[in-house]
């Protein structure tokens, strides 16, 4: 069976990072199951973790009055969900739905800005990680904005 | 280098062909099956290729052959109709008349393909001019490492071959993958732009060719995606689309950069189409 530490230090999101402070983040991870079609967290909502996706897929939707979800984007396995944990207010902009059973591992948002604060080089290392992400995400955003498929 | 084929005949002849079928694929795209008027036994083609159809009377389109390269007795292309001489297209009934041109320019890059793992990446539209490749893939898959169609719509009322995804997505070694703009509640696939989907293809890319069409936008981010993910530029090809009139070279309607899409194209690796789809001005 992994181990939680084998599966941070092997997973790309850490890689290149010390064993040292992968073991600093096992400390703040825990596995977690979510049912299909339950929510893993709502916006609005005190955001104090971030999810390493195991399997299934997760849904970032976004709710307008007297409208049905809009659905954003999809997440599935290997890849990230959440970041509103590392900026204030910490906050969650979006929902995130279980469209399928998803395991994840969790990690601890508050616990991990504690270590942050005390490790800037920590801190750094997370936020270069977390930037890449944001960086994908706004240019897949922009894509999607563009609605190339629609007709001239 | 797949070398460029044109038709035996006098090219800017076109050659009489009757509409078998019309399938609608989506609201607003259908499949029309053309078979030879003339009893010639049809027309081989090389995937990717594509002809001049003539609808009489209203103009002259060139459109992607998107059907079965083995099948050389019918003609089989996917068409939106998005202006006069499309929609007159696909209102042709089963019986008229329409006339062909080509087949014209190069073809997808199947033979060097060959030994390796195969990526073909479609937005739109673009699935059609890669189904060949996909056909030719499958009736010989032991030439072919694994297959990893990613598929890219605008929602899912807009895809394409529903039934065919389906089926390919259960073929040995092939990995189909579909992702829409704006997908509604009932949806249950991915949602977002077609590259979220590369990191969950299981493929090599050293070893891999890939293979994308789709608006232009679309693929010039599919190729600078594909460089980073380890895919060489040369192992990186995409069919560009200009205003294609002679289909032959003469007329330079479709002149791009240096090129001729009709002739040197439309299929171009993206060594050679890299300057020009960095270039705001083209």
């Amino acid at each position: 069976m992994e181990t939680l530490e084998h599966i941070i230090a092997e997973h790309p999101f850490f890689a290149g990072l010390e064993s040292y402070y992968t073991n600093l983040l096992t400390g703040c991870a825990a596995n977690v199951r979510f049912d299909g079609g339950t929510y893993i967290f709502k916006e609005g909502e005190e955001a104090n973790e971030f999810y390493l996706i195991r399997t299934g897929k997760v849904a970032l939707e976004i709710f307008a009055p007297q409208r049905k979800p809009i659905m954003l984007s999809t997440l599935g396995e290997g890849e990230i969900l959440g970041w509103s944990w590392l900026l204030p207010p910490y906050r969650w902009k979006l929902h995130a739905h279980a469209v399928e059973p998803v395991r994840a591992i969790a990690l601890d948002g508050k616990c991990l800005r504690m270590k942050c604060e005390q490790n800037h080089d920590l801190g750094y290392e997370m936020l270069k990680r977390f930037a890449h992400i944001m960086e994908e995400r706004l240019e897949a955003t922009r894509l999607q904005l563009l609605d190339v498929y629609a007709v001239g | 280098m797949t070398m460029a084929t044109t038709a035996t005949t006098d090219p800017m002849l076109p050659e009489p062909y009757s509409v078998r079928q019309v399938l609608k694929e989506t609201a607003d795209t259908f499949t029309l099956t053309l078979e030879s008027s003339n009893g010639s036994g049809g027309s081989a083609f090389q995937p990717g290729q594509f002809s001049m159809l003539w609808v009489f009377g209203v103009g002259e389109l060139p459109i992607s052959i998107s059907g079965d390269p083995v099948e050389r007795h019918r003609l089989v292309y996917t068409v939106r109709s998005v202006g006069q001489a499309t929609h007159a297209l696909v209102s042709r009934e089963v019986g008229e008349a329409v006339g062909v041109r080509g087949p014209f320019g190069t073809g997808w890059p199947v033979e060097k393909a060959q030994g390796g793992d195969v990526l073909v990446i479609a937005g739109g539209i673009g699935l059609a001019p890669l189904r060949p490749v996909i056909y030719e893939v499958l009736h010989n898959r032991e030439k072919y490492g694994r297959l990893v169609i990613l598929y890219g719509a605008r929602s899912p009322r807009d895809l394409l071959y529903r039934k065919e995804l389906t089926s390919w997505a259960r073929q040995r070694d092939t990995q189909v993958l579909v992702t829409v703009d704006y997908g509604g509640l009932s949806w249950r696939g991915h949602v977002g732009v077609v590259t979220t989907l590369f990191k969950y293809a299981r493929l090599q890319p050293a070893r891999s060719l890939a293979m994308a069409c789709g608006p232009e936008i679309m693929m010039r981010f599919v190729a600078r995606d594909l460089e980073t993910h380890g895919f060489a530029r040369e192992n990186i090809y995409l069919s560009m689309e200009r205003n294609m009139k002679c289909a032959v070279g003469f007329c330079g309607h479709c002149q791009h950069g240096p090129h001729f899409i009709c002739k040197d194209g439309p299929i171009f690796s993206y060594d050679r189409m890299r300057p020009l789809l960095e270039k705001y001005e083209l």
